[in-house]
């Protein structure tokens, strides 16, 4: 799950990571109130949206910009009148852009270093790393390839913790000094705290900044979470923002299915994640171009698969379905069952092909026949995967 | 011999008064499986399907039947702490099923787990199945949630971090009159107990195992790890599959583990990986134990 921007900061403050002032506004009245409040600091307007380029990028309207300097309460007014309930369009969002529900007036500081700073779990270690880099404000990625070696990787033993003397090795490889290397390790241990307390997959600050006045600041950071963890994290649940999310996704988590929205015309219904995965390359093989990625899980219940059915038929894209079980445990018959109840439920407009395997087999494939319903049986993946791809032509 | 359980593996369950537990259980006894203790704390005493004790405490269970391996099946806020029971009574061999561990426990876990004997397998994976010699596959050593019946006895061994496609090689190979000596699922997480590498130098070591299927997906580089040291050291013909080449960048699909971060974990580079390590790589699920067949000149 993603946050706003401002929620990031939100989190920064509870945890003592240092960040320019700032405060998130849903009107006019409210983004000239926090302009007043910070007055005498030179300031900037964000609209607050789930996607990167927003400097960049466009409105609707026509308003040019997610990003901008103001003089004024009254100026904070007027460019928060243009953002919000306004439609931004950048890079990341596609042609049909995000609606901007909140800006942020924050402090634009004057910066006199950007650097790069992460903490992210590595797998291949199975510790946290931090990543840091004098290289800020720039892709990362491309850094890594062109100057591998301004980059500064430091691995966390996972039970003694982030000790002292590796903050001071960090903030001496990174160049700062004096005050300034004092404040760098404070920020980067309350960030560590921040990453573990949180559960967080990722944590990324880019830019990091130093300021003519001795300040070492967050300038924008990116969070991502482990989805296990959520479950002791309320308050995170609660920064979630459904309208940044799409809505078939929504949609099926509320019915415990693994939904993955993807351009394709052909929808699938699996059970199990790597069987998931596999059914979309498989269609891929043959020529078609897969529409989801969707996990029913170790079940595959009738009120399951009239869901994901509802959910698949919302995408008009969508021109067949394929179905792929392999019914170890459960059987077949039963998720036989389930599919032809899904399909008198929500009609069956597009071809629907099912490959079903497992326990008790042949009773399903002969319920499935006997249906009446117009489903075609697939023997293999393979033979599955040629037949939807036929039918949708 | 297969790898590390055989049809004499004494198991026992934690979690096996759970609906999920207690369900696997029944069918790894139907297996013939010798499930010799469950554990579920503040049950000591009762008695599951009216023959296998149930204990407060691993320890106690591990004293009371020798128990040598066990199978996880605790809800997710609970497992790390169940895995590390397991670890503190001896038990040679943590099965964890449980899905949705988070992350951060597994860490604590796993460096935790540093220079014990114990191994762990999971978390979220399917386990581990040797088949019997009996009908179906019968009298085997069944720990998790895998269909049994689809195995066979047999010299190919599998190694996976997919449940369902574990499933969909097994039933492949036995369809084609080849059977298992060991299936092991390592589980679809971003830090497991055990890697593909560790499976393999066991399936190299085992002389019963003469071929070896290994499914992967995208995300990390364990895939990788794996083909390199099998380019040197495996003696026997591997056949590789990579889920996810359709994948998104930047999604997580399902699997906590199943997310692409950089050019390297991608289906592509894996794929283009294992076959340079000499990893015969089926082009569809569909032809996992066909590849695997030619590969072995059968």
């Amino acid at each position: 799950m993603n946050i706003h921007e401002y929620q990031a900061k939100e989190l920064f403050d509870q945890f003592g990571v240092p960040s320019p002032k700032g405060k998130v506004a849903s009107t006019p009245e409210e983004a000239a109130a926090a302009a007043q409040e910070f007055a005498g600091a030179k300031l900037v307007i964000k609209a607050q949206v789930h996607a990167g380029g927003r400097g960049k990028g466009h409105f609707k309207n026509g308003f040019q910009g997610g990003v901008h300097l103001i003089e004024s309460p009254d100026q904070a007014a007027e460019f928060a009148s243009k953002m919000l309930n306004e439609t931004l369009v950048t890079v990341q969002t596609g042609e049909e852009g995000r609606l901007v529900r909140k800006v942020m007036v924050a402090e634009a500081v004057d910066i006199t270093h950007e650097y790069y700073l992460s903490i992210l779990m590595d797998r291949a270690t199975s510790r946290p790393v931090i990543v840091a880099s004098t290289e800020g404000g720039m892709s990362i990625e491309d850094v890594a390839h062109d100057t591998p070696e301004k980059i500064i990787r430091h691995h966390v033993h996972p039970l003694l913790g982030l000790q002292p003397y590796e903050l001071r090795k960090l903030s001496a490889e990174l160049g700062f000094h004096g005050e300034q290397s004092k404040e760098f390790c404070r920020l980067v241990a309350k960030l560590y705290k921040l990453f573990l307390t949180c559960d967080c997959s990722m944590v990324e600050i880019n830019p990091l900044v130093s300021t003519p006045d001795g300040r070492v600041l967050a300038l924008d950071a990116k969070f991502g979470f482990d989805d296990n963890a959520l479950y002791r994290h309320p308050d995170i649940v609660a920064m979630r923002d459904p309208e940044e999310e799409d809505p078939r996704e929504v949609a099926a988590s509320e019915f415990n299915l693994n939904y993955i929205g993807l351009d394709g015309n052909i929808a699938c219904l699996v059970n199990g994640a790597g069987l998931a995965m596999a059914t979309m390359d498989i269609i891929k093989h043959y020529g078609g171009e897969p529409a989801n990625f969707l996990d029913v899980g170790g079940g595959a219940t009738k009120e399951q698969v009239t869901a994901a059915f509802k959910i698949i038929l919302g995408d008009p894209n969508v021109k067949g379905i394929l179905i792929n079980i392999f019914g170890g445990i459960m059987d077949c018959n039963v998720i036989a069952e389930g599919v032809i109840a899904a399909a008198k439920e929500t009609g069956l407009p597009i071809p629907l092909v099912v490959r079903l395997e497992g326990n008790n087999v042949e009773a399903g494939k002969a319920t499935l026949a006997a249906s009446g319903l117009d489903i075609t049986s697939g023997d293999t993946m393979a033979d599955a995967a040629k037949k939807i791809v036929a039918a949708v032509g | 011999m297969a790898i590390l359980v055989d049809e004499n593996t004494k198991l026992l369950v934690q979690g096996i008064t759970g609906s999920f537990g207690a369900r696997h259980a029944k069918l790894s006894l139907e297996y013939g499986t010798k499930l010799v203790a469950g554990v579920t704390p503040s049950k000591g005493g009762q008695t599951f399907e009216g023959q296998v004790p149930i204990f407060d405490t691993v320890s106690q269970a591990v004293a009371a039947t020798g128990a040598t391996a066990s199978a996880i099946f605790v809800p997710p806020p609970f497992a790390a702490d169940a895995i590390l029971e397991a670890v503190d009574a001896g038990v040679e061999l943590v099965v964890a099923i449980t899905e949705g561990i988070p992350v951060m426990d597994m860490m604590r876990v796993k460096a935790a787990l540093q220079g014990s004997k114990a191994r762990l397998v999971g978390p979220n994976c399917p386990g581990i199945v040797t088949p019997g010699h009996g009908d179906k596959s019968h009298g085997g050593c069944r720990i998790g949630i895998s269909p049994g019946y689809i195995h066979k006895r047999g010299n190919v061994g599998v190694v996976s971090r997919s449940g369902t496609l574990t499933y969909e090689a097994v039933f492949q190979l036995t369809s084609l009159g080849y059977g298992q000596s060991t299936c092991v699922g390592i589980g679809g997480d971003p830090i497991n107990g055990t890697s593909h590498l560790d499976v393999l130098q066991m399936f190299n070591d085992d002389p019963e195992t003469e071929a070896i299927i290994m499914i992967g997906e995208i995300g990390g580089t364990a895939e990788v790890e794996a083909a390199r040291w099998a380019a040197e050291h495996c003696k026997k013909p591997i056949a590789g599959f990579i889920a996810g080449a359709t994948a998104p960048p930047g999604r997580r699909m399902g699997h906590a583990g199943a997310i692409v971060g950089g050019e390297e974990d991608t289906a592509q580079a894996k794929k283009r990986i294992l076959a340079e390590c000499g990893i015969a790589v089926a082009e569809t699920p569909s032809d996992m134990a066909t590849t695997l067949l030619e590969k072995w000149g059968k």
